[in-house]
């Protein structure tokens, strides 16, 4: 299991390692940091602007610039940013920590009721919670991430004015300045994540359910369920013990494989509920041509998606002892 | 085995097995179509976005108002004069909404045309040829799926975009990866059929059996996938708009309108729930008209998926 591990981050390396030059290239050949430089009223003298450029790196050849980012990485220096005081290393260790737990807690409450639901959708196979449940999934499927926050976040805010004091925040993701004590401050997270952790698992949780249920069918439909069931063990304990943990199995993979799309969903998420996690970090970026910090979230994104996969594929031999990473 | 072509080569222009086996071959088409009608729902999905692709247009353009014109109401809840009531500027929404309709559904279409072409002559090359040149190619595009979808797509859309369809470039250029997957699976398991084998034997060339008898069998699950895709990507656009690299004004997207609304979301509602309401309209038939064709094209599925 540890060789196939060390063999699946080896083999993950150049795959990173490419699609960060591919996104280098891009994003510097694409944009101009110094674009919010030049369009100062009144305009910077001209030595300024010179100075940004070589402190940006722009004085040398971009493939060069790669280089100078991709070795000073590993001493923990990830580069310019335009804003000149702007530490991106220290930025992002505090962003990251403010978007995981978004994505992390959407993660299990999406996967919690996927399995639910998948699982009751499949028992009860053409019955009116099925087509209930079907039809659900299909309406947050075609539902734009940052519509269905707005939403929440309204309804929030009627809440609120309804028992006429402040349960749920709608805005930031935790107060400023944080209130005293350790339990009053893990109550205004939580209080700040409520609105946002749902709309994100509701996004994600439709189309997981799908599979689980199309899963559930196929497991029930095996000899060996049947003989469970012919061996005469009761229906209750036949499916949890013997479909559902089969029919998890090709989730685990879906779940990692979607780890992609739910990151760009809470980056909608961040914006509806302004949060100031890494989707709002990429977006400033983004707006100012920031490279350097957009190489930072790329580099931290994809770090986390490919771990996450190893952990889907571990998992795999987990669930189902047949499989073996030999 | 229908496919199996059993005369000499064909004249040009009518396939071999069309003239063999004319009765079969349509018999099939129309299988597909009546399983497909019998899907109610994806029936009524197909009716109601021909509807909405009508009223974006031919509405459109027969509507009094233009989506850029200021009208003397501002702030005006649905009325007659304005179905969908009016911003605070004075622009009726209805027109506005039926404009970004007509983006969303552009975009869409050029998403699907541009990616599903690339993407299943990419796809079944890779998987016809094999070897060094699907290693090659399928290498290629799993960097494309690496990338992460709407951090670069916001960072070309930024630099580049603007227009619609600009922005269709940018998402197809980074969907047809998919769609090259589809594809060389199916292609794969289709090379070894025995009318490939037949087709070799009579002396095709590569690219005729490619685009002759390879593509035209896979093109079942490869259409399947581009209605998943275009669902998909009429909520990428509409993200992009929302957070301000998509379609730009003048111009209006639903995503636009979206974004233009939330904070008027408790003082003027419509403008929130209009435009919200057609963008899961349109992803949502599309979606139903989706599984409605998975089902007719492959009927065992059915049994697994309601």
């Amino acid at each position: 299991m540890l060789a196939f591990a060390v063999r699946r981050i080896a083999v993950s390396l150049p795959i990173l390692l490419i699609s960060t030059f591919i996104v280098f290239m891009l994003a510097s050949l694409s944009g101009n940091p110094l674009s919010g430089l030049l369009t100062r009223n009144p305009p910077p003298p001209p030595e300024t602007i010179a100075l940004e450029a070589q402190r940006l790196r722009l004085d040398h050849p971009v493939l060069e610039r790669y280089w100078m980012w991709l070795t000073g990485l590993f001493r923990g220096d990830f580069g310019p940013s335009v804003q000149s005081n702007l530490d991106i290393g220290a930025e992002v260790a505090g962003r990251f920590l403010i978007t995981m737990r978004l994505i992390a807690v959407a993660m299990i409450l999406a996967l919690v009721l996927a399995v639910v639901i998948g699982v009751i959708s499949a028992v009860k196979q053409y019955s009116k919670t099925d087509y209930a449940a079907t039809f659900l999934g299909f309406l947050f499927l075609a539902m734009p991430a940052f519509w269905l926050a707005i939403l929440l976040k309204q309804a929030g805010i009627d809440f609120n004015n309804a028992v006429d004091e402040q349960i749920i925040y709608t805005i930031g993701d935790s107060s400023v300045p944080l209130p005293q004590g350790f339990g009053a401050q893990v109550a205004d997270i939580a209080g700040h994540m409520v609105l946002p952790t749902i709309s994100l698992a509701l996004i994600s949780y439709a189309a997981w359910s799908r599979y689980q249920r199309s899963a559930m069918l196929e497991v029930m439909n095996t000899d060996y369920v049947r003989l469970a069931r012919a061996k005469g063990l009761s229906r209750r304990r036949v499916m949890i013990k013997h479909a559902l943990r089969n029919a998890l199995i090709p989730l685990t993979t879906v779940t990692a494989l979607d780890l992609a799309s739910i990151i760009s969903g809470a980056v909608l998420t961040e914006t509806v509920f302004q949060w100031r996690g890494m989707g709002d970090l990429l977006l400033n970026a983004i707006r100012t041509d920031d490279v350097y910090v957009v190489m930072a979230w790329l580099l931290i994104t994809a770090t986390v998606v490919i771990v996450f996969n190893l952990l889907a594929d571990l998992l795999y031999a987990v669930l189902d002892p047949r499989i073996r990473y030999a | 085995m229908p496919e199996t072509p059993v005369t000499a080569p064909a004249e040009p222009g009518t396939r071999a097995r069309d003239r063999e086996f004319t009765v079969a071959e349509r018999s099939q088409f129309q299988l597909v179509l009546r399983r497909f009608m019998q899907h109610r729902l994806a029936v009524g999905s197909l009716v109601v976005l021909v509807l909405l692709v009508l009223l974006a247009y031919v509405g459109g353009a027969l509507w009094q108002y233009d989506f850029g014109e200021f009208t003397p109401d501002k702030s005006d809840a649905p009325s007659l004069a304005h179905p969908f009531g009016t911003d605070a500027a004075g622009k009726d929404q209805f027109a506005q909404v039926l404009r970004g309709t007509q983006i969303s559904l552009q975009i869409a279409v050029l998403v699907a045309l541009f990616s599903t072409v690339v993407g299943t002559v990419w796809g079944a090359v890779a998987g016809y040829f094999g070897g060094a040149t699907d290693t090659i190619l399928m290498r290629i595009s799993d960097l494309v799926l690496t990338l992460p979808l709407l951090a670069v797509a916001a960072m070309l859309a930024h630099n580049f975009g603007g227009s619609w369809w600009l922005i269709s470039v940018v998402i197809a250029g980074l969907y047809w990866a998919y769609v090259s997957r589809v594809a060389r699976g199916v292609v794969l398991s289709l090379r070894e059929k025995e009318f490939v084998e037949a087709a070799k034997a009579l002396g095709a060339s590569d690219a005729r059996i490619i685009f002759r008898h390879l593509v035209p069998n896979a093109l079942g699950s490869i259409i399947v996938n581009a209605t998943v895709l275009v669902a998909i990507a009429i909520l990428l656009e509409t993200s992009l708009s929302y957070l301000g690299f998509g379609v730009r004004p003048p111009d209006t997207s639903l995503g636009i309108l979206v974004s233009e609304a939330q904070t008027a979301l408790t003082t003027r509602p419509w403008l929130f729930y209009f435009p919200g309401l057609f963008i899961i309209l349109i992803a949502l038939t599309i979606n139903f008209i989706g599984d409605g064709l998975r089902d007719a094209l492959d009927p065992q599925q059915t049994k697994v998926r309601a």
